[in-house]
């Protein structure tokens, strides 16, 4: 069958696992009930264990599913040494269902797959090696990649019942009050692991530094769990840090950097008490920098800032300009300082930031978010999941989520190497051109027909060059060429799921 | 491509002439002028593969409507004869000569034009030339050397070769540059052709940059040489006219079409004669306001 | 033309591709490593053959270690390898060009 953005999707497959075609971005007023977990009564005021191979014992059995998250990102102890155990111990048949998947978990993977442990994935993305080992056909069964909103609503409406969580906390009190402010190894916001701690059967913490009782603030609640091991160290505060923390100095995404400053500014949105997220990134941490000197010239605040928060953005909440923060993950070690010195940086749940089915979520409010891509097609169809080799080296992440923004802004340069990021069809289609505003390139910028208002806007913009996004692409095919198309086996090694859980495109197979 | 004596050039950036990746970008910053360089950012040994990457590149890289610039390797150099006939082929708009001390090394680069022109089969005077300053006697022959050919764009003072001519080096506040710029300036405003300043290569001295530009802009400059595109901005901000002089140049722009509808050879404003330089200055004002869209199509003011 | 030496030109940089060519014995014989193989393998091969067809070579053998160059870049590459392997740098013959 073919879905609304045009993609096959295999007819077995969907009726086999009980899916549905993506439809439309509209999620409407669904009434929808929730789950709720299964609670091991106990008044335990220490649940402090030594022996984390104990506590799978009795909890985990062939089958089930076990949920990390990854705030660590590549500073993550926690999930190795879990999986270790976990391998040695001989399980068999589990699901993976992680708030993503970060590098340095990927060997554990690969090797928990070849031996059975691991029969199935959900996630928001995967990278490196293990990208390339699902994009090869190594996991028998269909991965399938969630927006972090969509995750929370799988775990909501129990799509994703996770049996035991094991969550690593920089903080903790023995009887289980944890967050991600103090300690060695801080993250800030465990916004994505608070789903799991909520929802999951059993909710077991690892970490590397007990304190007094009771320990607050506490994200994670002591009525939420059961279990807390003592390791020796949970995380290297060193590899915490997502990508680029300094400005780029690269004039080319400068450039860009600048041209999006000048979206955002000519826009109907901004203006006194306008919100924006802007995500990681060099170019974005770029924006920020432009869009604070626009906002102090124009004596113009925002509201909030939203999303993965950096520290160019937490400055911004010092000096004013931004009111609050809205974080549901911090991407580096000051950013993640900073929350728990600052109430105004507000720590929220995935469900709070971007679940399509709650009674509201942070990325309704939002008026302007500034998002990547590996490819943009033509209708304005994002992919941030395949590269234009076809194998799987990315994330939906916040992608689908913040796209719901009042104008999404996706930002790439025309080309990469020789691979052009504008092209006539998307590898993967993960974010539907419906929800893409404006593509901001070096060359020139492209608006959504359907945005007459913006192409409006922008008309009148000195030096702001508007192209077709056909155009787009056929300036960058003129530097780059016409590839040859790539080939796939009939295998779907992947499902990309829409917000709502429908189906808006597979990933098969690559072929060799 | 062809060559324009007269076009906004307030900007001249460097771009290395064996490095793909920046020359295959160098066309979205811009630069009004964008020089590929084949002589002092390019190794020894690499003279052959950067000609070559260089002469491609003029044939088929999208610059952004730049004006396209080599500098070639010097009359002293065992490259620079392949360096011309491979430029002239290339159909490049503007080939700079380093190193240039006297009126006789251009007249013998355009004749080594001339003759490759011929031999390839491109139009006759479609390339314009332009001479780098570098040494005293650079400086001191500035005069002949701007009027040595009808195809002189202009002239570019060369600061880090030049100081170390004259026994010293640059300095922050560029004392030592002082005779050169004024000299070089001098001659090129009386043959009517262009003049470069030098570049500033300290790219985290923001302010000494400034300082800088702003300087060589008010001895009369018509353009800085860059060596990173973030310097662009900067340098057209200085550049940007105000919308004082915006206006005045409006002013004489309507004074000169009414003499036109009356057929009048004077042109007049506010009832005293208008000067032909301060035409040519109101021309260049609002080609600069444009530039930097300071006006918009129909001319009225849109600067902040 | 006569191949004489072993000719490199290019580098390991982003967005450029190095071509090392030497005497071969039968025809053009291209062992290419790219990223961008599958897209434009065919496509980078086709243009290391014309261009050395044009520069009047017809048995070489050929290494390309390709970064995502652009078709402009390769023939630059590949004439610069061409003109050192046949010692023609220093008189380079431009009518093929």
């Amino acid at each position: 069958m073919e879905n609304k953005v045009k993609r096959e999707l295999p007819d077995d497959l969907m009726s086999k696992m009980n899916l549905k075609p993506f439809e439309s971005t509209d999620i409407g007023h669904p009434e929808v009930q929730r789950v709720a977990p299964k609670v091991r009564v106990t008044s335990d005021e220490n649940k402090v264990v030594d022996s984390l191979e104990d506590v799978i014992k009795e909890n985990l059995r062939d089958g089930m599913t076990i949920s990390f998250h990854h705030h660590f990102r590549n500073g993550d102890y926690a999930f190795n040494k879990v999986m270790d155990l976990i391998i040695k111990m001989g399980y068999k048949d589990l699901t993976l269902a992680p708030s993503s998947l970060t590098g340095v978990m990927n060997d554990k993977v690969i090797e928990a797959i070849k031996k059975g442990v691991i029969t199935h994935i959900t996630s928001s993305g995967m990278r490196g090696s293990l990208g390339d080992f699902v994009s090869h056909g190594g996991l028998k069964n269909p991965v399938i990649f969630r927006s972090h909103g969509n995750r929370a609503r799988s775990i909501e409406e129990g799509e994703i019942k996770i049996d035991v969580a094991f969550l690593g906390v920089p903080v903790s009190d023995p009887a289980g009050n944890a967050n991600g402010q103090d300690g060695d190894a801080i993250f800030g916001s465990l916004g994505y692991a608070l789903m799991d701690a909520q929802y999951a059967n059993k909710v077991v913490l690892l970490t590397d530094n007990i304190v007094d009782y009771p320990n607050t603030p506490a994200s994670i609640k002591q009525d939420q769990v059961d279990y807390v091991v003592k390791v020796d160290k949970i995380g290297d505060p060193d590899k915490i840090g997502s990508g680029a923390t300094r400005f780029t100095k690269d004039p080319k995404e400068l450039k860009i950097a600048q041209m999006v400053n000048q979206v955002i500014v000519n826009s109907p949105y901004y203006k006194q008490g306008f919100s924006f997220q802007t995500g990681s990134g060099g170019a974005a941490l770029a924006v920020t920098r432009y869009l604070r000197q626009s906002m102090i010239d124009d004596g113009i605040t925002a509201s909030f800032a939203l999303g993965g928060i950096t520290k160019p953005t937490t400055d911004l909440l010092d000096e004013g300009l931004v009111k609050k923060i809205m974080d549901v993950q911090d991407f580096d070690k000051g950013a993640a300082a900073s929350m728990a010195k600052n109430k105004d940086q507000q720590e929220i749940d995935a469900s709070w930031y971007a679940d399509p089915h709650n009674k509201g979520a942070v990325v309704n409010n939002l008026d302007v978010s500034i998002l990547s891509a590996l490819q943009i097609d033509t209708n304005f169809n994002v992919n941030v999941m395949t590269g234009s080799d076809g194998i799987i080296r990315g994330a939906i992440g916040g992608h689908q989520d913040a796209a719901n923004a009042k104008m999404t802004i996706i930002t790439a340069p025309l080309v990469r190497g020789r691979n052009a990021t504008i092209v006539p069809n998307v590898e993967t289609v993960v974010t539907p051109g419906d929800l893409i505003d404006v593509v901001v390139t070096e060359r020139g910028i492209a608006i959504n027909p359907k945005r007459q208002d913006l192409i409006k806007a922008f008309s009148k913009v000195p030096g702001l060059k508007i192209l077709d996004i056909k155009d787009l692409q056929k300036l960058a095919q003129e530097q780059v060429g016409t590839p040859k198309p790539l080939e796939y086996t009939d295998k779907t090694v992947a499902l990309i799921e829409y917000r709502d859980g429908t189906i808006i495109d597979t990933i098969k197979q690559v072929k060799d | 491509m062809t060559y324009v004596k007269n076009r906004l050039r307030r900007t001249m950036m460097f771009v290395p002439g064996n490095n793909p990746a920046m020359i295959k970008d160098a066309g979205i910053y811009g630069a009004d002028s964008i020089m590929l360089d084949l002589e002092d950012a390019v190794s020894i040994t690499e003279k052959d593969a950067a000609r070559m990457l260089v002469y491609n590149a003029i044939k088929t890289v999208d610059f952004g409507g730049a004006e396209i610039v080599v500098r070639i390797n010097g009359q002293d150099t065992p490259f620079y004869d392949e360096d011309v006939k491979a430029m002239v082929k290339a159909g490049v708009d503007v080939i700079r000569l380093p190193k240039t001390e006297s009126a006789a090394m251009i007249q013998k680069l355009v004749k080594d034009m001339e003759k490759a022109e011929e031999e390839y089969g491109v139009k006759k005077d479609s390339i314009g030339v332009m001479a780098a300053i570098e040494s005293a006697k650079g400086v001191l022959n500035a005069p002949e050397i701007a009027t040595s050919t009808p195809l002189m764009m202009g002239l570019a003072v060369s600061g880090e070769d030049y100081t170390a001519d004259m026994h010293t080096h640059r300095y922050p506040d560029g004392r030592e540059l002082e005779f050169a710029r004024n000299m070089v300036l001098q001659a090129a405003r009386a043959a009517d052709v262009y003049a470069f300043d030098t570049v500033f290569s300290n790219m985290n001295d923001t302010d000494g940059f400034y300082r800088e530009t702003k300087y060589i802009y008010e001895l009369g400059y018509d353009g800085k040489s860059l060596v990173n595109p973030r310097q662009i901005p900067m340098v057209n901000k200085v550049f940007n006219p105000s919308k004082d002089e915006i206006e005045n140049a409006k002013a004489v722009e309507n004074a000169i079409r009414e003499a036109k509808a009356k057929g009048s050879g004077v042109i007049s404003m506010n009832g005293k004669m208008v000067d032909k330089p301060v035409v040519a200055k109101a021309t260049r004002v609002l080609e600069t306001a444009k530039a930097s869209n300071l006006i918009d199509e129909e001319g009225n003011y849109i600067g902040e | 033309m006569e191949i004489k030496t072993t000719g490199v030109a290019g580098t390991l940089e982003s967005s450029d591709i190095q071509i090392m060519i030497s005497k071969g014995t039968d025809g053009i014989q291209i062992d290419l490593d790219s990223e961008v193989a599958k897209a434009y393998g065919d496509q980078i091969k086709k243009v290391i053959t014309d261009t050395l067809k044009k520069y009047g070579l017809d048995n070489v053998k050929v290494k390309a270690t390709d970064k995502g160059a652009l078709d402009c870049v390769i023939e630059a590459r590949t004439l610069a390898a061409a003109q050192r392997a046949t010692e023609t740098s220093d008189k380079p013959e431009l009518g093929v060009l």
